[in-house]
């Protein structure tokens, strides 16, 4: 089967967990015998890809995907240059994520004059327009895949208008969608008035290069922490990006009520985003500044090393799709304290839970489980079995399912 | 008699670099980054201030201090700073010596590293001031008689402590909520002290300089010596001298050389002792002369923002937290010198207390994009606030803490 994939960013070139679970998603189908072609905003070299085909929708770099911000709908309406036609050398000021979804629809019709894949299948907002133009315009079967829609990434708040308009509009022609979690299957449901039987929920698993790769914890780039552990300190970590959809704050109270009972506790937030500056003064004015520890944008090791040395990873998200880095902390023994509002949740049943709101529980839990050896362990144990139940290639299995009969449908 | 008295202040603080939780237990420098770009890096920048001001004023005051007896200015230069001069420019300390030769040039003391120590450890702000009047008996063969506290603060308790510690006077600003109908022209005596004169920064006459310069939205601007010294003498009918307390930097650094600013200091000097009765008086030749009255400040003045207080450095939650923990772990940090281990925790404490660290994590003016940020190493002042939290670790981590 020919499958025209169209993303918006692949690792190393990712911000987040969505070039992660495309990746996957990719190399899975592929180990099946799929044929795919999956178009990026960028020029990169992507070497280690080789189980299909990267191109390369403008001769950006990346960077500009970050700077044009993948989550961050927000800065779409950021300044539109009439004439910046995004050619070989522009700063990256002057590109809008709207110049860059023009372009890339530009490509993909193209693209479609000369080839013809059995299905398109869209990851996500960023690339619904050029989705819709392959289904309007050259009658090809659409998939839509939802990693997140806009009122997850507005953390409560409405969200952008156009973004939304793009969303529903792409929900509303595709032939099937793909949610990544059964939370995420009821806000389209009840967002966008999508019929229930039209929404597949296809959960994420762990990236298999994680699993593949040979991991020692590193001592030396957290000597400290390490330190701090052999003195009695239950190190609790967060990984993310800073965004109000997060929860942070949140959790940042929680963590105050807890260390007013238990001062042995480290608060380790990883991560980066707009939000930064506002925790390290919430923690300074909570008073907790000296147990909260911001370490920056991690990744690869130094983000392994964060789950390898915490014992409670906390997901604090008011709204969680899915929520990869939940099994990736667990994959490391961490245990494990998510919202209910996060996606993973219902795949790891091993776990504290709680509303996101709810700072007095999230406090609980966390003296819960810092007190008692015997809870550690236990849950630890029974996460181990879990993290695992759903494989790539299960994953590829439940999509393939759908591609046939969609294609069928399409062709009879 | 018609006397200015110029006072001007150098200093550089060690600007700690982005410290991250990474390099706790691995490296305990920090304060010297391996980046000669980076925004932190403290010899760019000295290099950087020494080109456009400190050479050029260096230059500007001893072709002054050549051509006019009349000609004196007094002078207070941090134990930082002089630090950092003597690794990067050591020429500008043996300039500042040569200067100091003539007798026309006085050393004020302060506090060796420039911090508000007096606001949080008595002991330590003494032992500061102790380690700069050494310091510049040691370089300058002199012993300072006229203290200035950091940014100027001064309150009642801090013109007693000083007293005790064998000064003859203070600086402090000129505010008008303590001065009320009186004038900065005169020299005071400091409530609550036996003989400690006050000298007052007349702040129109010396911001007019300092921060009005250039600025062409200001109905004065261009400022001639001309009318300045209009200014000046309507200044002197009600007074003796008129005290300008300028931070060295403004020439050349705050009002750039393209501004006129060392062509109007120039002019200004020889057009003032031109005149009968003009002089140019060092600090302690102006406390010499007897006080018109006492002066109390019973609360804290500053020579900072419009504010004229210490919220620019004790303001906020992140500078409060970071000072509390820092200043908390002196203790422990004591008893480790004096068992000779780790010989540089003293030191690194040390430098963490200057003031300029806690100025970075001030959030008042910060989006105002003003000179809180023109004056910042940092990104923001929570990176500030978190680079230096990391570093109270490391220095917790150095004690076995």
């Amino acid at each position: 089967m020919k499958i025209l994939m169209l993303g918006w960013e692949l690792p190393p070139h990712n911000s987040g967990g969505l070039g992660v679970a495309c990746l996957n998603l990719s190399r899975a189908l592929a180990k099946d015998g799929a044929e795919i072609d999956f178009v990026v905003p960028y020029t990169a070299e992507h070497e280690e890809i080789n189980f299909m085909h990267v191109l390369s929708a403008s001769k950006l770099d990346p960077l500009f995907r970050f700077g044009a911000g993948a989550y961050d709908s927000d800065k779409i309406e950021d300044l539109i240059i009439p004439d910046a036609k995004i050619p070989n050398a522009i700063s990256s000021d002057q590109v809008s994520i709207r110049q860059i979804q023009k372009t890339y629809c530009d490509f993909v019709e193209n693209y479609l004059m000369e080839f013809k894949p059995d299905l398109v299948h869209a990851h996500d907002w960023l690339t619904f327009e050029a989705g819709v133009l392959a289904k309007k315009n050259f009658g090809i079967p659409l998939i839509a895949h939802v990693h997140a829609t806009e009122f997850d990434r507005a953390g409560g708040e409405n969200g952008n208008p156009l973004v939304h308009e793009i969303e529903r509009e792409g929900l509303l022609l595709a032939d099937k969608i793909f949610a990544v979690s059964n939370a995420t299957k009821h806000i389209i449901h009840e967002k966008y008035n999508i019929p229930l039987d039209k929404i597949d929920v296809v959960y994420n698993s762990l990236d298999e290069d994680f699993l593949k790769q040979a991991y020692s914890l590193d001592e030396r780039s957290y000597k400290y922490l390490e330190s701090m552990k052999k003195r009695g300190y239950t190190l609790i970590s967060t990984v993310g990006r800073f965004t109000v959809q997060k929860g942070l704050t949140h959790f940042l109270h929680a963590a105050a009520r807890a260390l007013r009972k238990n001062n042995k506790l480290l608060f380790l937030f990883a991560g980066d985003g707009e939000e930064k500056d506002e925790l390290v003064n919430l923690a300074a004015e909570l008073g907790i500044a000296k147990n909260v520890i911001f370490t920056g944008f991690v990744r690869g090791k130094q983000l392994r090393d964060v789950y390898e040395l915490s014992d409670i990873f906390v997901m604090s998200s008011i709204s969680e799709p899915f929520g990869l880095t939940a099994l990736e902390a667990a994959h490391h023994g961490d245990v494990l304290i998510l919202t209910k509002q996060s996606g993973v949740a219902e795949v790891l049943k091993n776990s504290f839970r709680y509303d996101f709101w709810d700072d007095d529980k999230l406090a609980n839990e966390i003296l819960a489980i810092a007190d008692s050896k015997a809870l550690q362990e236990t849950l630890k144990s029974n996460i181990k079995a879990e993290y695992r139940k759903i494989s790539w290639a299960d994953v590829a299995k439940t999509c393939e399912k759908v591609y046939n009969e969609i294609v069928k449908k399409a062709k009879g | 008699m018609r006397g200015i008295c110029l006072y001007l202040h150098i200093h550089q603080p060690w600007r700690f670099r982005a410290y991250s939780i990474f390099d706790v237990g691995n490296s305990d420098n920090y304060f010297l980054d391996g980046n000669y770009h980076s925004k932190q890096n403290n010899e760019r920048i000295f290099r950087k201030v020494a080109e456009k001001s400190y050479l050029p004023t260096f230059t500007l005051l001893e072709k002054n201090l050549k051509r006019h007896e009349g000609f004196k200015f007094s002078l207070s230069v941090t134990g930082v700073w002089l630090e950092q001069a003597e690794l990067w420019m050591p020429e500008l300390i043996e300039r500042l010596k040569k200067m100091v030769k003539t007798g026309r040039v006085e050393l004020v003391a302060e506090t060796y590293y420039h911090s508000m120590s007096f606001f949080y450890d008595r002991e330590e702000f003494e032992e500061q001031v102790r380690k700069q009047i050494t310091t510049f008996e040691r370089i300058f063969n002199v012993t300072p008689k006229v203290f200035r506290n950091t940014e100027l603060a001064y309150n009642d308790e801090v013109g007693a402590t000083v007293e005790k510690l064998g000064f003859n006077a203070c600086l402090a600003e000129g505010w008008d909520k303590v001065l009320g109908w009186r004038s900065p022209n005169f020299v005071y005596q400091a409530a609550g002290t036996k003989n400690l004169k006050l000298l007052l920064k007349n702040y129109r006459l010396s911001d007019d300089i300092a921060f009005r310069f250039s600025n062409k939205e200001w109905k004065d601007w261009p400022l001639t010596v001309e009318k300045y010294e209009t200014w000046l003498g309507g200044a002197c009918l009600d007074g003796n001298v008129i005290n300008l307390f300028i931070d060295f930097e403004t020439f050349g650094e705050h009002q750039w050389a393209e501004t006129g600013i060392f062509e109007f200091m120039d002019r200004l000097i020889e057009s003032w002792l031109a005149k009968f009765d003009n002089k140019f008086l060092t600090v302690s030749e102006e406390a010499a002369s007897p006080p018109v009255g006492e002066l109390s400040y019973p609360w804290t003045v500053t020579w900072a923002d419009t504010e004229r207080d210490l919220s620019a450095w004790m303001g906020n939650k992140l500078q409060d937290e970071a000072m509390r923990e820092l200043y908390a772990l002196k203790k422990e940090i004591l008893k480790a010198a004096s068992v000779g281990k780790d010989k540089n925790l003293l030191e690194d404490f040390r430098r963490l207390t200057t003031s300029d660290h806690a100025y970075y994590m001030c959030t008042k003016y910060w989006n105002d994009g003003d000179v809180h940020a023109y004056f910042s190493a940092y990104d923001s002042p929570y990176d500030a606030f978190m680079y230096f939290q990391n570093i109270l670790r490391s220095l917790q981590y150095r004690l076995g803490l």
